[in-house]
C-alpha cells in the first residue's frame, strides 16, 4: 500500500500483475527495455509466463497463442520492433482476440534514436497492419496512468476482444513519479467459450482468420466496424482549464504535460489557456473536443512529437470547426514550455 | 489452392470429426486436398494417434499457412490457425500457458524452413513443450507450385523454371539435420508418405511423437518426404516415386534422435491461483514510500535540479534520492534519466523536480540547481542554471565557474568521502551539501533517511554512508555561508 517511486516502465509492468496478466512475451529495445527486466523478475516469481521472444515476429505470434489459449497477454516494445509486429496484430484483430501492447515511441522513421516522439501515432491508432481493423489505443501521461491504464486496457481488450495498444513515449516510460498502487487485483475473465484451452469443455472451439468466403469475411468486417463504432463509448479525456479558454492545446503523453504547463504560466500572463488531453486515442474523444472547436473565437493548437499526424486527426474530428495550428517537434527533441506559450500567443492572435 | 472437387478424397478416420461443416460445399465428408497428395494421409496418421492415446480433449492442432491452413476442418480437438511460418512461437506459447494442453505444429516446408525458419530453430533449441509434424513436398503448395528451400539441385518450379541453380538459390535445407545440432530435442526422425511399408513406419513416428507429448517429455520433430502430383505436374504415382527416388537420395530417412527413455514424463503444475495484491506487493522492490499522495500547495513553487557526472559516480541514485526526500517531505516529485547508449559513454545525468503542485515536463531547461560531480558537467550545464540558481560541484574535480552569475559552491565530496572511510560515497557527501543549502526547501533528514532506503539491500553500507553524510554536514556548516 501507499505511495511508492517508480518507473514509468515498470509501473506498466505492475500494472499488468494487478490486471491479473498472465504471461509477457518480449525482445528488448531502449526505450521500452525495463518493461521486460522488470516482467522477468516479476512474473516467473508470481507463477507467470515470461519468455525472452526471439524477435518481435516471436514475441507478438506468442501473445496471440496465449491470447488464443484465452490468457491475459502482454508485449512492450518501441519504433522497429513495434512495425515487426504489425502482421501478428492484424491476425490478433481478425481472430478477434484480446492483447495489451505497450509501445514505448522512440524517435524514427528507421533505426532513428532512442529519444521521445509520438510519431507511431498513425501506425498504431490507423493500423498497420493489413486489413480493416482497429486498436483500441490509450495514451498514458504519467506513471499513474502507465500502471492504470494495463488494468483498463486489459478491460477493454477482453470486452471487446480486440488488441489495445499503450501508446506511451520514451519521456513516459523514462520517468519517476509516485504511483499509488492499485487496491485489488482484476478477476480473471471468463474466456471459456471462445478460447482453446486443451480441455473437453473448449475443444469444439477454433482461433483463425481466414474466411474464404467472401459473405463471411464481409460480415466480419463489418462486424468489427460495429465493434468499433460501439468502442466510442469508451472514449475520455481530460481538460484542464478549458471552460472560459480563447486557445486550446491538443495533446497527449508527454505532449500534454509541457502543454498543461505553458497553460498554466499563459494564464499568469493573462492569456486563457487551455489543454484538451485524449486519454484515447482510438475511440478518439471527438464530440467533447467538437464541442470546445465550436466555440466562438476557439483556436485550437496541437503540440506532438510527430509531422501533424495526431494534427490530422484533429483537423478531421472538428470538420475544420476553428483554426488548428500545429506545434510539432522531431528527432528526439521536446518543444519546451516557452515554445507551447509562444505558439499558443501566436495562435490567440496575442503577440506581444 | 489446387483444391479439385473430382479428385476430393473421402477422409474418415478416428480423430476427425464426422463431417467437415467448417469446410462448407457440398461434400461434407470430403477433404479440400488433391489425389495423392500426403497431407490427407499424414492427417490421418495423427488424427489416429490422438484419439488412440486419448488426447482429443488435451490436444491444439495448429494449423500453418500452407495447403494444410484447413486443418481444423478435421481434427476433432482445439484448433488455432497462425500465421505463415509463426506456428513455433504460438505453439510455444500455447504450452507454456497451458501446462495440460498437448500441443501439435503442423508445417510445410515454406512455413517451417524458409518465412518461420527462425522461430522453428529458437523454439527448438528452448525445447518447448510440443510435437511439430513438417510436411516436406520440396514446393510451396498451396501459392502453385514455387520453389521451396527442399526443393532438389535442378528441380523445376514455376520460380526456377530451368531447374533450381543452387549455385544462386542455395542448395535444399535439411531440416531434421539442423535440428539435431541443438541439445533440447527429444525426438527427431525423418519419414516417407509413400509405400506400404513406409507409412507403417511414419505411423510409429507420430504415435511416438504424441505419446512423448502425452507425458510431457518435450520437443518432438517428424519430417515426412510427402508427394505433391499437381505442382510436381505428376501422376500420384510419379509423384510418390519421385519421393521415394529423388528426394530420399537428398534426404536420407531414418531416425536421428530419440531420447525418450533418458528425459523423465513431467507432471503438470498445479494450476494457478489468482494473484493477490498482497501476492504482487510481496515481489516488488524496496523503494521510497510513503502513506498518502502529495497535496496540492501552490505558494512552495517549482524547483529544477539536475545532477551530472560520469557513470558509476552514483549519479542516477542521488537524483532518485533527491526525488525521494521531496515526497517524503509532501511534495510532487519527478525524476527522468539520461539512458540508453549515453549511460554507457561514460556520462551520466538526470534530472529531478521537487513541486508543490502536479508536475508538467519532467525533463527540463531551465535550472534552480545543478550538482556536477566533475569538469565535463559543469562545462555543459552551468550556463542552464537560472541567474539566481545554486551550483554545487565537486571542488576535487572541477574548477569554480566563472561564466554564470548562478552562486557556485565548490565541496570537496571526495576528499570528504575518502576521509570519511567510503571512497566511492562522494554523492553522498553531495547529498549532504545539498541537504545544507536548503536550495530544495526540503528537510533535511529527509535526505540522511534516504540513505537507508537506498542502501536497505546493503545494511554494511547504510552506517557508513551515515557518516560520510554527517562529516559532509559538518564541512558544509563551517565552510559554506548560509545566503
Ligand atoms: C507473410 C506471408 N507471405 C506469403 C504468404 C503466401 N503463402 C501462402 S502459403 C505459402 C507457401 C506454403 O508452402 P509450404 O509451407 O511449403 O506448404 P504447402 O502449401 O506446400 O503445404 C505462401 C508463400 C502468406 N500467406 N503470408
Amino acid at each position: 500500500m501507499g505511495v511508492r517511486l517508480v518507473k514509468g516502465n515498470d509501473a506498466a509492468v505492475i500494472g499488468a500483475l494487478y490486471a491479473g496478466c498472465d504471461a509477457y512475451f518480449g525482445y528488448p529495445i531502449t526505450p521500452a527495455s525495463e518493461i521486460a527486466h522488470t516482467a522477468a523478475k516479476l512474473f516467473p516469481r508470481l507463477g507467470r509466463v515470461f519468455v525472452q521472444a526471439e524477435c518481435e515476429t516471436a514475441s507478438i505470434n506468442m501473445v496471440y497463442g496465449a491470447a488464443a489459449a484465452g490468457k491475459l497477454s502482454m508485449t512492450g516494445s518501441s519504433g522497429p520492433g513495434i512495425s515487426l509486429m504489425q502482421e501478428g496484430m492484424s491476425f490478433l484483430a481478425a481472430s478477434e482476440l484480446p492483447c495489451v501492447v505497450v509501445d514505448v515511441v522512440r524517435a524514427g522513421p528507421g533505426l532513428g534514436n532512442i529519444g521521445p516522439e509520438q510519431s507511431d501515432y498513425n501506425q498504431m491508432v490507423k493500423g498497420g497492419g493489413h486489413g480493416n481493423y482497429r486498436n483500441l489505443v490509450l495514451a498514458p501521461a504519467s506513471v499513474q496512468e502507465m500502471c492504470d491504464f494495463m488494468i483498463w486496457g486489459f478491460d477493454l481488450a477482453f470486452r471487446y476482444r480486440n488488441p489495445v495498444v499503450i501508446l506511451a513515449d520514451a519521456v513516459i516510460g523514462q520517468m519517476v513519479e509516485p504511483l499509488v498502487l492499485p487496491e485489488r487485483v482484476a478477476p480473471p475473465p471468463d474466456t471459456r467459450a471462445w478460447a482453446v484451452q486443451g480441455t473437453a469443455e473448449t475443444r469444439a472451439n477454433v482461433v483463425t482468420s481466414i474466411f474464404l468466403d467472401f459473405e463471411v469475411l464481409e460480415a466480419l468486417n463489418r462486424r468489427l466496424a460495429e465493434k468499433y463504432a460501439r468502442a466510442a463509448a469508451d472514449a475520455a479525456a481530460e481538460n484542464w482549464r478549458t471552460e472560459d479558454a480563447d486557445v486550446v492545446f491538443v495533446a497527449y503523453g508527454v505532449s500534454s504535460r509541457i502543454a498543461r504547463s505553458a497553460v498554466d504560466e499563459l494564464r499568469r500572463v493573462g492569456v486563457r489557456a487551455g489543454l484538451f488531453r485524449p486519454k484515447t486515442l482510438f475511440p478518439f474523444p471527438g464530440e467533447a473536443l467538437n464541442a470546445i472547436a465550436r466555440r466562438p473565437g476557439m483556436r485550437l493548437v496541437v503540440a506532438e512529437l510527430s509531422d501533424g499526424q495526431f494534427r490530422d486527426e484533429v483537423l478531421m474530428a472538428t470538420r475544420f470547426a476553428c483554426p488548428v495550428s500545429l506545434l510539432s517537434r522531431m528527432g528526439g527533441n521536446l518543444f519546451s514550455v516557452e515554445d507551447a506559450m509562444a505558439a499558443a500567443q501566436t495562435a490567440a492572435g496575442d503577440v506581444a | 489452392m489446387s483444391t479439385h472437387p473430382q479428385s476430393q478424397r473421402r477422409l474418415h478416420a478416428k480423430g476427425f470429426y464426422d463431417e467437415f461443416p467448417r469446410k462448407g460445399g457440398t461434400a461434407s465428408r470430403a477433404t479440400h486436398y488433391c489425389a495423392g497428395c500426403g497431407h490427407g494421409l499424414l492427417h490421418k496418421l495423427i488424427a489416429e494417434a490422438m484419439h488412440d492415446f486419448g488426447l482429443q480433449d488435451r490436444a491444439i492442432l495448429i494449423s500453418p499457412v500452407g495447403c494444410a491452413v484447413f486443418g481444423y476442418y478435421y481434427f476433432d480437438c482445439g484448433n488455432v490457425q497462425a500465421a505463415h511460418g509463426r506456428a513455433p512461437a504460438v505453439g510455444a506459447a500455447l504450452a507454456r500457458c497451458l501446462p495440460e494442453a498437448v500441443v501439435l505444429s503442423y508445417q510445410g516446408d515454406g512455413d517451417l524452413g524458409s518465412i518461420g525458419l527462425n522461430q522453428t530453430l529458437q523454439a527448438a533449441n528452448r525445447g518447448e513443450r510440443m510435437a511439430v509434424f513438417f510436411v516436406n513436398n520440396a514446393v510451396y503448395g498451396m501459392t502453385g507450385g514455387q520453389m521451396a528451400p527442399t526443393t532438389l539441385a535442378g528441380q523445376k518450379t514455376v520460380t526456377t523454371p530451368n531447374g533450381r541453380d543452387v549455385e544462386t538459390t542455395g542448395h535444399p535445407l535439411h531440416l531434421c539435420e539442423l535440428i539435431n545440432t541443438l541439445p533440447a530435442p527429444v525426438y527427431i526422425e525423418r519419414c516417407l508418405l509413400t509405400t506400404p511399408a513406409n507409412i507403417q513406419k511414419a505411423r510409429r513416428a507420430v504415435r511416438k511423437a504424441m505419446e512423448i507429448q502425452r507425458d510431457r517429455r518435450g520437443y518432438a520433430f517428424v519430417e515426412f518426404l510427402s508427394p505433391c502430383p499437381t505442382n510436381l505436374h505428376l501422376s500420384p504415382l510419379d509423384a510418390a516415386k519421385f519421393v521415394d527416388e529423388e528426394m530420399a537420395r537428398e534426404f536420407p530417412p531414418g531416425c536421428l534422435r530419440d531420447r525418450t527413455a533418458e528425459v523423465a514424463a513431467r507432471p503438470a503444475p498445479p494450476p494457478l491461483e489468482p494473484l493477490t495484491p498482497a501476492d504482487i506487493e510481496a515481489v516488488l522492490d524496496k523503494c521510497v514510500a510513503v502513506p498518502a499522495p502529495p497535496g496540492l500547495d501552490p505558494d512552495f513553487g517549482t524547483i529544477r535540479i539536475k545532477m551530472a557526472g560520469f557513470g558509476g559516480q552514483g549519479v542516477l541514485s542521488y537524483g532518485m534520492m533527491v526525488a525521494g526526500a521531496g515526497l517524503a517531505d509532501g511534495r510532487h516529485v519527478s525524476w527522468f534519466p539520461s539512458y540508453g547508449p549515453e549511460q554507457r559513454g561514460g556520462t551520466a545525468n538526470c534530472s529531478a523536480v521537487i513541486s508543490g503542485s502536479a508536475i508538467g515536463s519532467p525533463v527540463l531547461s531551465h535550472l534552480q540547481v545543478l550538482v556536477a560531480f566533475n569538469q565535463p558537467a559543469l562545462d555543459r550545464f552551468a550556463r542552464d542554471v537560472e541567474a539566481d540558481g545554486l551550483i554545487l560541484y565537486d571542488s576535487c574535480l572541477a574548477e569554480k565557474p566563472t561564466t554564470t552569475t548562478a552562486r557556485a559552491l565548490g565541496v570537496p565530496a571526495s576528499r570528504l568521502a575518502i576521509e570519511a572511510g567510503l571512497p566511492k560515497a562522494a554523492n553522498t557527501a553531495m547529498l549532504a551539501a545539498l541537504a545544507c543549502s536548503g536550495a530544495c526547501r526540503v528537510a533535511s533528514e529527509r535526505f540522511s533517511d534516504m540513505l537507508a532506503q537506498t542502501f536497505a539491500g546493503k545494511p554494511a553500507l547504510i552506517a557508513a554512508n551515515r557518516r560520510v553524510f554527517a562529516a559532509a554536514t559538518e564541512w558544509c556548516q563551517a565552510n559554506l555561508r548560509p545566503e
